[in-house]
C-alpha cells in the first residue's frame, strides 16, 4: 500500500493541472464563441493576428 | 452622403496602446461563410488590426489604428458586403464581459474537480469497508477528502451563500437557505466523523451537491444572458441616435444617452422623434400610432409637445429636449408603469413556492428524527448523525435543477419560434393564461402602412405616382412608393411641407398629397373613407384629370385571423383594447372574429379593464407595442410585444416576438403550457424521491453511497425529463 503515497498526489496533481487548464482557457476567452469556434477549425488561412486572443 | 457629421467617439473605446476598438451588432449573419467573409473583408481594409465576429452573439469586435481607418469605413465595408451593422452604445451594454457567468463557471470547475477527486477516494473507502480496509488508510483518505472538500466548498459555495444570506437578511426563505444549511452540516458532520475515525464521511455528498446545483445555476444564467444579448443587438440595430444642433449650427449624430435635456435636436421628415421635447420651429404632422394607438396624423406647431417613438411625417422640426417630467402623457405612463411593476413583484415563482413549502418540512423532519432517536436512547451524537443524513439526502438537488433545466430547454425552443423571453418565470405565467388581450395598432396590424389597392390607377399613372412618391419621406408616400415598386424619382419634384409633392411631366402638373392640395372635394373624401374607416387618404392628381383618392392603411398581420382562430380553439378568450378610433378597431375586430373589443382607451382605461378581468380571476396575456400599452403590459399577468414596439413597451413586456407573423404568440403559449407540465412533473418526481428516501434516512440506513446514488440519479432524471420537451417539439415543429 506504500505506493499510495505516490499515486494519490500524482492523481491529484493531474486533476489540478486539468483545473488550471480550464481556468486559463476560461480567462483567455476561449468559451466566448462556441458556435464560431467549430467552424474556425476548418478555416485554412488564419487571420494575420493570433485569433485566439 | 450625409449632411451631418457622426459622433462616433461615443461608440469607440481607445486601448492604452492607442488602438481604437468598437463593438458592432451585425444583421444577416447566418452561417460560417458569413463569418469568414466579414472577417476577411474587413482585414483587407488598411488600418484594421483585427476583426473578429462572434457567431454565437452576432457581434463583431473591430480594432484599428486611429487615423488609418474610421468607423464610417468599417460600417461602409460591411454594408458593401451586404450586412447591416451598427455599433453598440457602450452606455447601453452594461455587462459585456459576463463576469457573473465566468464566476459561476469557475465555481463549477472547482466543484467538479473536487467532486471527482473526492469520489475517487470515497469509492476506495466504500469498497475498503467491505473488504477490510486498515483504519489508518481510511482516516488518511478521509483527511485528504477534507483537505480538498473544505476549500472547494468555500470557493464554489459563494453564489449560494450570498443569495441565502440576502434572503435571510430580508426575512425570506429561498431554495439556497436549505442548500447552505445542508452543505454546512454535511461538512461539519464529516469532519467530526473523521476526527473520530468513523466508517463514513459525507464529503462527496456535500461537494457533489454543489456541483449539480451549480450546473442548474449556470444553465439558468446562460439562458438569461443569451436572450438579453440578442435584445441588445436588436436595440443597437434600431440605431437609436439623435441629430443634435450645436450652438454654431453644425449637426452631429449622437447616441441617445449622450443627449442632455435642453439641447436642440433636428427631426427630419420621415424620421422617428427620438426624445421627448417641445417644438421650437417648424410645423408638421406627427404619426402617433406607436404612442397612442391613433392611426390618424396629428398636426403640431411651435410650442407643442412631441413624444419619443412618434413619427415625424411631413416637415423638418427643431425640438428642444425636455425631461420626461415635463410631458403629461409620459408622466401618466411612467406613474402607471411604476404602480404596475410594484404590483407584479407579488407574483411568486414556482421554485420559490416550492422552497417555501419544502424548507420548513425538511428541517422539521430532521429535528423530529433527532428527537426521536435521542428519546429512544441512542445518545445525542448518533442521533445527530442520523438527523444530518436526513438533511443531506433531502437536499434539493433535483429541485434545484427541476425548474432551470425546463426553462433553458423552453427558452431555446421559443428562440427558434421567434420569441425572446426577458425573464425565466415568464414561462410559468404564460402557461397560466386564459385571456389574451391585443392592442390593435402595430400588434394585430403591421407597424408599416400599406396601400390598400392601386388598381384604381392605370399602369402609366401608377408608375408616375410611385416615382413622384419617392421624392417624399412622408410615410403615406413611402407606402405608395413601395406598392408601385418605383425606383427612379421624377426630376424637379418639389415637396411642400405638410401638403404634398408636385412635379411637371410633359407639360402636365402632377400632384400627390392631401385632399385639399390636390383639389379633391370633401364629399368624395368622405365617400372614399366610408368603405375603409381606418385608412388614411392620399390623393394623386394628373394635370387637369380628376384627382384619384388612394387609401393607405396598416394591414392586419398576414396570419392574424388564423392565429386568432387557433387561439380560440385552444380555449383562450380574446379581446382587443385599443387607443385608436372606434371605426378602425371595429373593422379589425370583425375581420378576426373577436367580439370583445373597446376603442379610444387611455392607458389608465386599459389598466382598469385589465384589473376588472383580474378581479374575476382571469389570467391575462397582454400583447401590445405602443407607449400607451406599456403600463398595461406591465400590469397584465404576463405580456408580449412585437419587435417593432417602442423601447418602453419592450422593456415592460416579458417576451418579445420577431417577424411579421402573429403565430409566435400562439407558439409561445403552447410551449409554455408544455413546459409548465414538465416543471410540475419534475417537482412531483422530486417530492416522490423525498417520500421514498426520507424514511430510509430517518431509519438510519443512509450511507454516503446511497446518498450519492440517490442524488445523482434524481438529478439525471429531472434533466432528461426537461430534454424530452425538445424531442416532442422536434416532431411537431415541422407541422407549425
Amino acid at each position: 500500500m506504500d505506493v499510495l503515497i505516490f499515486l494519490i498526489p500524482v492523481a491529484l496533481l493531474l486533476g489540478l493541472i486539468g483545473l488550471a487548464g480550464f481556468l486559463w482557457s476560461l480567462k483567455s476567452g476561449q468559451y466566448e464563441d462556441l458556435e464560431g469556434a467549430k467552424y474556425r477549425i476548418l478555416q485554412d488561412d488564419d487571420l494575420p493576428d493570433d485569433p485566439a486572443r | 452622403m450625409t449632411a451631418y457629421e457622426r459622433d462616433w467617439e461615443a461608440f469607440v473605446t481607445l486601448s492604452p496602446e492607442g488602438e481604437a476598438h468598437m463593438d458592432l451588432a451585425v444583421e444577416g449573419v447566418t452561417c460560417a461563410a458569413c463569418m469568414v467573409e466579414i472577417e476577411r473583408g474587413l482585414s483587407a481594409q488598411p488600418g484594421i488590426r483585427k476583426a473578429r465576429l462572434n457567431l454565437t452573439s452576432h457581434r463583431l469586435a473591430v480594432d484599428w489604428t486611429p487615423g488609418e481607418s474610421t468607423p464610417d469605413q468599417v460600417v461602409e465595408t460591411l454594408s458593401r458586403l451586404g450586412y447591416r451593422a451598427h455599433p453598440f452604445d457602450p452606455a447601453q451594454v452594461r455587462e459585456r464581459a459576463d463576469s457573473a457567468g465566468r464566476e459561476l463557471l469557475r465555481c463549477l470547475a472547482v466543484a467538479g474537480f473536487a467532486a471527482m477527486n473526492i469520489m475517487l477516494l470515497s469509492v476506495s473507502v466504500w469498497s475498503g469497508n467491505a473488504t477490510g480496509i486498515e483504519t489508518e488508510t481510511r482516516d488518511f483518505f478521509h483527511w485528504l477528502s477534507a483537505l480538498i472538500a473544505l476549500p472547494a466548498a468555500v470557493y464554489a459555495g459563494r453564489p449560494f451563500l450570498r443569495s441565502a444570506f440576502a434572503a435571510v437578511w430580508a426575512k425570506r426563505l429561498n431554495m439556497d437557505v436549505p442548500i447552505v444549511i445542508g452543505v454546512t452540516l454535511a461538512l461539519f458532520l464529516s469532519v467530526t466523523q473523521t476526527i473520530q475515525s468513523a466508517h463514513h464521511a459525507y464529503f462527496e455528498s456535500a461537494v457533489m451537491l454543489l456541483f449539480f446545483l451549480l450546473i442548474g445555476r449556470y444553465l439558468d444564467h446562460t439562458m438569461r444572458r443569451r436572450t438579453r444579448a440578442f435584445a441588445e443587438n436588436i436595440a443597437a440595430l434600431k440605431a437609436e441616435t439623435a441629430v443634435t444642433i450645436l450652438p454654431d449650427g453644425r449637426l452631429r449624430e449622437v447616441p441617445l444617452s449622450k443627449v442632455e435635456p435642453g439641447e436642440h435636436i433636428l427631426v427630419r421628415a420621415g424620421e422617428r422623434v427620438s426624445l421627448d421635447g417641445t417644438v421650437l420651429s417648424g410645423r408638421s404632422d406627427i404619426d402617433q400610432s406607436l404612442v397612442t394607438g391613433e392611426t390618424a396624423l396629428a398636426s403640431v406647431g411651435v410650442g407643442d409637445p412631441v413624444y419619443a417613438g412618434t413619427m415625424n411625417a411631413s416637415a423638418n422640426l427643431t425640438v428642444a429636449v425636455t425631461t420626461a417630467s415635463g410631458a403629461t402623457l409620459l408622466d401618466e405612463v411612467t406613474r402607471l408603469l411604476e404602480a404596475a411593476a410594484q404590483a407584479k413583484s407579488r407574483h411568486v415563482q414556482l421554485a420559490d413556492r416550492a422552497a417555501a413549502l419544502y424548507s420548513p418540512l425538511v428541517h422539521l423532519a430532521a429535528a423530529l428524527t433527532f428527537v426521536g432517536w435521542w428519546l429512544s436512547g441512542a445518545g445525542w451524537q448518533p442521533s445527530l448523525v442520523v438527523a444530518i443524513s436526513v438533511l443531506i439526502i433531502t437536499c434539493p438537488c433535483a429541485l434545484g435543477l427541476a425548474i432551470p433545466a425546463v426553462q433553458v430547454v423552453t427558452s431555446g425552443l421559443m428562440f427558434r419560434a421567434g420569441v425572446l423571453l426577458h425573464s425565466g418565470d415568464a414561462v410559468e405565467r404564460l402557461a397560466e393564461v386564459d385571456t389574451i388581450v391585443f392592442d390593435k395598432t402595430g400588434t394585430l396590424t403591421l407597424a408599416v402602412p400599406e396601400v390598400v389597392e392601386t388598381a384604381v390607377l392605370d399602369d402609366s399613372a401608377r408608375a408616375l405616382a410611385g416615382r413622384l412618391a419617392l421624392s417624399s419621406r412622408h410615410p403615406l408616400a413611402a407606402a405608395l412608393a413601395r406598392a408601385t415598386q418605383a425606383e427612379v424619382p421624377l426630376p424637379d419634384a418639389r415637396e411642400m411641407p405638410g401638403e404634398g409633392v408636385c412635379a411637371e411631366v410633359e407639360g402636365r402638373e402632377l400632384r400627390l398629397g392631401s385632399a385639399t392640395f390636390c383639389g379633391l372635394p370633401e364629399a368624395q373624401v368622405q365617400a372614399a373613407l366610408a368603405a375603409r374607416p381606418g385608412a388614411s387618404l392620399l390623393v394623386f392628381c394628373d394635370g387637369a384629370e380628376t384627382p384619384v383618392p388612394l387609401l393607405v392603411e396598416q394591414r392586419v398581420r398576414e396570419d392574424a385571423a388564423e392565429t386568432a382562430a387557433a387561439l380560440r380553439q385552444a380555449g383562450y378568450r380574446l379581446a382587443i383594447l385599443s387607443g385608436d378610433r372606434t371605426a378602425p378597431v371595429a373593422a379589425v375586430a370583425q375581420q378576426l372574429g373577436i367580439e370583445d373589443w373597446q376603442a379610444e382607451l387611455r392607458p389608465a382605461d386599459k389598466i382598469a379593464r385589465l384589473e376588472q378581468w383580474a378581479a374575476t380571476g382571469a389570467r391575462v396575456l397582454m400583447v401590445g407595442d405602443g407607449l400607451n400599452d406599456a403600463p398595461a403590459l406591465a400590469a397584465a399577468h404576463v405580456s408580449m410585444s412585437p419587435v417593432t414596439a417602442v423601447h418602453v413597451a419592450q422593456a415592460a413586456a416579458d417576451a418579445v416576438f420577431l417577424g411579421d407573423r402573429l403565430a409566435p404568440v400562439f407558439e409561445a403559449l403552447r410551449l409554455s403550457r408544455r413546459a409548465r407540465a414538465a416543471m410540475a412533473q419534475n417537482l412531483w418526481f422530486s417530492t416522490l424521491y423525498n417520500v421514498v428516501a426520507v424514511p430510509f434516512a430517518v431509519a438510519g440506513f443512509v450511507t454516503p453511497l446511497i446518498a450519492a446514488l440517490a442524488m445523482s440519479g434524481s438529478s439525471v432524471v429531472v434533466t432528461l425529463n426537461a430534454l424530452r420537451l425538445r424531442l416532442a417539439a422536434g416532431s411537431s415543429s415541422e407541422r407549425v
